[in-house]
């Protein structure tokens, strides 16, 4: 590990001038800020703020969670939001560590850049006066070459082994030979540093400039989904982007395939869809759960499926509509929820005025594979057994109100009003493919089939790969500072003793500048090359 | 094969508990064994070549006269000190190979690498540790007296994995079959299995260095027997200087680009996320404390525990107290 010189206080702070003391709190907080301890508690910090994240639901991970923990916890849910505990990661207090973490990074990473230049440019140190209080020392051997000529070889062998060397001649006569290998090390680290600060900008612009939504896209050419921000059940944009700026593109889900293990685990999934893109020609595409659809401006992941059951309501004036209807997986096996609602039936054809009486919906349950015991959840993911369980309602469905609703569930609200009623008793009435089922008043309910669905989320990020770069290039040079040694050798050649006899005495020192087991053996080596080299 | 698989696992525990009490036992027998005594020569030789850095670590030659060599034992008991010592190691590597035998079978089971679920996520961690720590006191022999504690560690860990994990062989859910998936967890397996393992030295190190600065008082009469402080905190700063770029890997690069193929986003603060995120800033402190000259030691290594905590938190407690995209672990 290097040796890391904190950057304190300087010794002697010139006596303060008035109108100074704001520049020097100014310094001092900034030298506070940029030193390593600082840099240690606020890394501790970040580490502490993340923890609530996982404690407490987050609306950005799952919105319907912090809901239930609204209705859990009415009391403290409202105080945990004023703190950010559902919104812990965008939270002003966890922004600030991080930032702080940052302005740190910054302040400390500058200096360290300009000194390690600098120590690149200007050559190794010469050495020091007494080898024999280095950590490593080499006994003296003699050789027949002159002192220059001696050094000059040696520097070159240690040229050879990726050193930096420097021969010096000094006033007595003598050679210096100062090498040092592993600059990487700190430039590795530095690397690291500033790479942190490319993946923090990379996930910034990604959240500014990148948006998402999802969308159920049923099967079928008359339930194609093209790519506006009305289309979407739900969706977010950044902060700089507007509904504008989508790109353009229409999807048709064609075909839906989904394999299952016997035990009903799920093998595979993969969507088939139509694209057109800006206004092209349709292809066909075909994606799966690991590898998602990308197109123009945006890629589109499957995220699940399930299926839609395709519901034909005749009513009693003879007039039919056909719905298809998603029906929501409650479990791994695949029971499905949902509700099917006609808001425009029933319409007298003499006054042609709309009933909000005799508004009908029907929910209930789609299970794919009927169990053998009877139970009301399905056996199987697959359809194997198909059945439909349904209950009707009748009445003011609640739709007009303009508050935006689930389309998934009946509003409880109309229920409990009594506006909405149940016309078919507490036992749900099942329904196979083809079936039909006549309800008192002479109108009939077909299930005609049904038809898979594709859940997708679509997303758009457009510094994702700079954060990427940034993780890479940051990972490289983390390795180099980690597994990297910086050391430092010296050789002194001295002419012999008496000078007239020729020939030169030579000894080295060695100090490895990190915690380098390896060392002793490197140095042993260096020398012995240097011994045979000179002999 | 998934029954055979758990046999080879509960052989497997077994055969690290009788490791361990064999380590005991040379733990107790013997004051310093031969290759305790031979060994700590040139370890010192080693430390004095070492940091240069300041370190609230005595220096081996001060701890040496500061160990009172109160019980030194008589040859023959030396030697049977040594012999169990042996044994000890002997079992550590048998109980190894059954490990591994244990997840090569649960992963011919599943015909899938065996890092499914929660359960087969742990052993395979600790099958890394354990393969590491063989490797250290294959190595270097100095360290056998840790032996103990290491088995300890893996033993409690194990029987945890069985009793609380326990997972029937099950395929994988389609969102895990894929290749980024391999890379992702493997990675993330040996980093953790390697930062498991730094736990025990560094566990040591508190330990023995206490015991060097006259504390006198469970546990810290642990460390009576164990290698000198220098050589432990080496080897902590080791394993987690190895092991950190490996999980940096697996858990912040791997791991977003197979969540990015698969959900659809690289990072969504999910609880495993969280503690992901948690432990590689923990253990990025370590590295900065132990990389600062005005920190002791002592606290930088309090800091790698504090990973370890996390690391545990990982492992068990995610996949038990929250409910996230990763809780695979009850989804069979
Ligand atoms: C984003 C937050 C940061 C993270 C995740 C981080 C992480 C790391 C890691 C993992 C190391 C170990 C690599 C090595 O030993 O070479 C390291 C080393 C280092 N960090 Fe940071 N760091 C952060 C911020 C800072 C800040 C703010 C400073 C300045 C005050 C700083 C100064 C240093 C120095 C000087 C080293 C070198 C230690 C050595 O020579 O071994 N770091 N950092």
């Amino acid at each position: 590990m290097t040796i890391v010189e904190e950057r304190e206080a300087p010794p002697a702070a010139p006596p303060p001038r008035r109108g100074n003391r704001i520049w020097a709190l100014l310094r001092n907080s900034w030298r506070q800020l940029t030193s390593m301890r600082t840099a240690l508690v606020l890394l501790f910090l970040l580490a502490v703020a993340a923890i609530p994240g996982s404690v407490f639901p987050q609306r950005a991970v799952n919105a319907e969670k912090v809901t239930q923990y609204y209705t859990a916890h009415p009391k403290l849910a409202p105080w945990l939001e004023k703190i950010g505990g559902f919104e812990v990661y965008a939270s002003p207090w966890f922004a600030s560590i991080y930032l702080l973490l940052f302005v740190s990074l910054i302040g400390c990473v500058v200096p360290r850049l300009i000194d390690h230049v600098r120590a690149l440019r200007i050559a190794v140190p010469d050495a020091p006066k007494r080898f024999e209080r280095l950590p490593q020392h080499s006994d003296e051997w003699t050789s027949g070459q002159e002192p220059a000529a001696a050094a000059a070889v040696i520097a070159q062998q240690l040229r050879k082994r990726r050193f930096r060397a420097k021969v010096r001649e000094q006033a007595d006569g003598s050679f210096t030979v100062s090498a040092e290998k592993g600059y990487l090390k700190e430039t590795g680290n530095l690397l690291f540093h500033i790479s942190m600060l490319a993946v923090l900008i990379g996930v910034g612009f990604g959240h500014w400039y990148g948006w998402h939504g999802n969308r159920i896209l049923v099967g079928g050419a008359d339930q194609g989904f093209c790519n506006s921000l009305t289309q979407y059940d739900d969706s977010s944009l950044g902060p700089r982007v507007t509904a504008a700026d989508l790109p353009n593109f229409c999807l048709k889900l064609t075909d839906f395939d989904a394999t299952f293990q016997s035990t009903g685990q799920p093998k595979t999934f993969a969507a088939t869809v139509s694209v057109t893109q800006n206004g092209g020609a349709a292809e066909t595409r075909k994606f799966t759960v690991n590898d998602p659809l990308r197109l123009d401006g945006a890629s589109v992941h499957l995220l699940g499926h399930g299926y839609a059951p395709i519901l034909r309501y005749t009513d009693r004036y003879g007039v039919a509509q056909t719905k298809v209807v998603p029906f929501l997986p409650v479990d791994a096996m695949q029971t499905s929820e949902g509700v099917a609602q006609f808001p425009d039936v029933n319409i007298d054809p003499k006054t042609g005025r709309r009933d909000t009486k005799l508004q009908m919906a029907f929910e209930g349950r789609y299970l794919p594979t009927v169990a053998k015991d009877g139970s009301a959840t399905s056996a199987f993911p697959a359809e194997n057994d198909p059945a439909l369980y349904l209950t009707a309602y009748q009445g003011d469905l609640g739709l007009d109100v303009g508050t935006p609703r689930s389309v998934y569930s009946l509003d409880q609200g109309q229920i409990a009003t009594g506006e909405l009623k149940n016309i078919t008793g507490a036992r749900p009435h099942p329904l196979r493919v083809g079936e039909t089922w006549t309800l008192d008043d002479g109108s009939k309910l077909e299930f005609l089939g049904t038809r898979p669905f594709a859940t997708l989320s679509i997303r758009y990020d457009p510094t994702q790969s700079l954060a990427l770069v940034g993780a890479v290039l940051g990972l490289s040079g983390l390795m180099l500072s980690l597994w990297g040694q910086r050391r430092r050798v010296w050789f002194r050649a001295l002419p012999g003793t008496p000078a007239s006899s020729g020939g030169t005495l030579l000894v080295a020192g060695g100090l490895p500048r990190t915690d380098y087991p390896g060392f002793p053996d490197e140095f042993a080596s260096l020398v012995k090359t240097a011994e045979e080299g000179t002999s | 094969m998934a029954e055979l698989s758990n046999q080879l696992l509960a052989a497997a525990v077994l055969a690290y508990l009788f490791a361990m009490i064999c380590y005991a036992g040379e733990y107790a027998f013997g004051k310093r064994s031969h290759i305790g005594k031979a060994a700590a020569r040139p370890a010192r030789q080693l430390v004095g070549a070492g940091a240069p850095a300041p370190s609230s670590v005595a220096p081996s030659s001060v701890a040496d006269d500061v160990v009172p060599d109160d019980i030194v034992p008589p040859p023959a008991r030396r030697d049977r000190a040594e012999l169990i010592g042996r044994i000890a190691v002997g079992l550590n590597v048998l109980a190894l190979l059954l490990h591994l035998g244990a997840l090569v079978t649960r992963g011919v089971a599943a015909d899938r690498m065996p890092w499914g679920n929660m359960y087969e996520y742990i052993l395979s961690t600790t099958f890394v540790a354990s393969a590491v720590w063989a490797g250290v006191v294959l190595t270097r022999p100095k360290v056998r007296h840790l032996g103990l504690f290491a088995t300890l560690a893996l033993v409690v860990m194990l029987g945890a994995a069985s009793l609380i994990a326990y997972t029937p062989v099950g395929p994988l859910v389609p969102a895990l079959n894929s290749y980024w998936f391999i890379i992702h967890v493997s990675t993330v397996i040996i980093g953790s299995g390697i930062f498991l393992i730094g736990a025990v030295p560094a566990a040591m190190f508190l330990i023995r260095n206490g015991y060097d600065e006259g504390k006198r008082s469970f546990p810290y009469t642990l460390g009576k027997r164990v290698p000198e402080a220098a050589l432990l905190e080496r080897l902590t700063f080791r394993l987690h200087a190895f092991a950190f770029p490996l999980f940096t890997f697996g858990a912040l690069i791997a791991g977003p680009i197979w969540a990015e193929a698969s959900w659809g986003r690289y990072w969504g603060w999910d609880p495993k996320e969280v503690w992901a995120f948690i432990s590689w800033i923990v253990y990025a402190g370590y590295l900065h404390a132990r990389a600062t000259p005005s920190v002791k030691r002592t606290v930088a290594t309090w800091i790698a525990l504090i990973g370890f905590v996390t690391m545990l938190m990982n492992l068990f407690g995610v996949n038990l107290f929250f409910e996230g995209l990763h809780s695979y672990a009850n989804a069979g």
